[in-house]
């Protein structure tokens, strides 16, 4: 396996050097496998098959896989969960077992949780075990919300800009790596910034609107449940930048269930968590870890994969639980 | 701001050391607050004796704050200055305690555990958690 993913900005921060990477490499081929379904978004009318069914005919050339985890929240030790890396693990295994490696692994926020003590060390330690040639983060407010993000950037900073976005293209496909988490204020929600927006607005100039476009970030880019603080105030003006794309895909994280919502060419998807749930919007009193039975615990704890095929404008995306 | 609001705290403290003076001094401050009402009726307030007497209401003063589903309870608690607030997370998640403008922060809070903040200047702290900003509360010490 060779590597292609192409980081888009030279004054971005240096890579250490000799991490392995060839950013002017190749990639072969991806194919996906797992548990559960398998879901197909065309013209906003969502589709789904178990895996099982969809993977004879995930084959094909051109296409390639990424994976997603977010919200391990190492360093939780909640009633939820008792033992996020145990969950954490079993979501590893779960990639790991693939048919094929995913081309990279996104993690979408709150590697920690709270930036406990030596938890960025275990996150580390963990996914050096992944089958895969790269992972790529983005903050969540757990992760940075101590130290305005200098440990994760000391970590995780290399390639990125500002406090942390970045962007690379792999196989035709543009994706864009965006933080809404820093400077939290008193009664606020999380912003993405003048500065990082005019970046958002540079890095697609140019690029032709048939390109596909993955957004990746941690809290929804779109409203979900303002009460919670589950949206980002100026995610409408990334919103806007994108919508002359036909085919937009936007992964978060920050919210512990899957919600997906088609707007436009513009398709959302939010994440399970692998460390615990949360409830649905305005159906408790409040967010916060959900205790459920321990042997439904791995029934709402999960992964993704997400296959793009060549000259279909939306990507496959597969949700599945650890149970 | 920490080092402004450290300042505050010491301010408080000698007041508090003042009000428990003798009889001696109870009477000696007696005509001077005598002289000093006198002479507020025509002026400004006493701030002087004001301070004294709220240093030594609140000497003892404790009051909780406790954080339940996301929210801190009461949202509005008015204290006298020299007041201790302690504050208990009672949720499932972690919050913090800290202070709008910078003036102070809590370390991460897991359920059940506390932390305590004595208010010794007059005035209106706004606080959130800044792990979920929508978190929003106030101490006004009066």
């Amino acid at each position: 396996m060779s590597t292609d993913i192409r980081l888009d900005h030279a004054d971005s921060r240096e890579a250490p050097a000799g991490d392995g990477i060839d950013r002017r490499g190749f990639l072969e081929c991806m194919a996906w496998a797992g548990t559960g379904l398998l879901w197909t978004v065309s013209g906003g009318v969502l589709s789904s098959k178990s895996i099982a069914e969809a993977a004879a005919g995930s084959e094909v050339p051109g296409d390639f896989s990424f994976a997603q985890i977010s919200d391990t929240h190492i360093g939780f030790k909640g009633e939820a969960n008792k033992d996020v890396m145990a969950t954490l693990d079993l979501a590893l295994d779960r990639i790991n077992a693939l048919k094929a490696p995913p081309a990279f692994l996104l993690h979408t926020g709150d590697l920690t949780h709270a930036q406990k003590a030596g938890a960025f060390d275990t996150v580390d330690q963990r996914l050096k075990s992944v089958r895969t040639s790269r992972v790529f983060y983005v903050p969540g407010e757990n992760d940075v919300f101590a130290d305005g993000g200098k440990e994760y950037l000391k970590r995780y900073g290399a390639g990125t800009l500002g406090s942390g976005w970045q962007s690379f293209d792999y196989k035709g496909v543009h994706f864009v790596g965006l933080v809404n988490v820093e400077n939290f204020k008193a009664g606020g929600v999380g912003s993405l910034g003048p500065e990082q927006l005019e970046w958002l607005a540079r890095d697609l100039e140019g690029r032709g609107s048939s390109t596909p476009i993955v957004v990746f970030a941690h809290v929804p880019l779109w409203a979900v449940y303002p009460q919670w603080g589950w949206t980002t105030a100026d995610g409408e003006q990334a919103l806007s930048a994108l919508r002359r794309f036909g085919s937009v895909t936007v992964l978060n994280g920050h919210i512990h269930q899957i919600m997906q919502k088609v707007e436009g060419n513009i398709r959302f998807h939010t994440a399970l968590s692998t460390a615990f749930p949360q409830p649905a919007p305005g159906t408790a009193a409040a967010p916060g870890p959900m205790k459920v039975p321990a042997e439904r615990l791995h029934e709402v704890l999960g992964v993704r994969d997400v296959t793009f095929v060549q000259g279909r404008s939306a990507l496959a995306v597969v949700d599945s639980t650890l149970g | 701001m920490q080092d402004e609001f450290e300042t505050m705290r010491a301010s408080g403290a000698r007041a508090a050391t003042r009000a428990r003076g003798g009889a001696i001094i109870a009477a000696t401050a007696f005509l001077a607050v005598l002289v000093i009402a006198a002479w507020a009726m025509a002026g400004p307030a006493p701030r002087v004796a004001k301070r004294e007497t709220a240093a030594t209401e609140s000497a003892a003063t404790k009051l909780e704050v406790r954080i339940k589903d996301f929210a801190f309870q009461p949202k509005s608690l008015e204290v006298s200055a020299g007041t201790t607030v302690t504050w208990t997370n009672t949720d499932g998640d972690t919050h913090t305690v800290t202070s709008a403008n910078g003036a102070f922060t809590s370390p991460a809070l897991d359920s059940g555990e506390t932390f305590s903040q004595t208010f010794t200047a007059p005035g209106t702290y706004n606080y959130f958690c800044a792990l979920h900003p929508h978190m929003t509360a106030q101490v006004v010490v009066k």
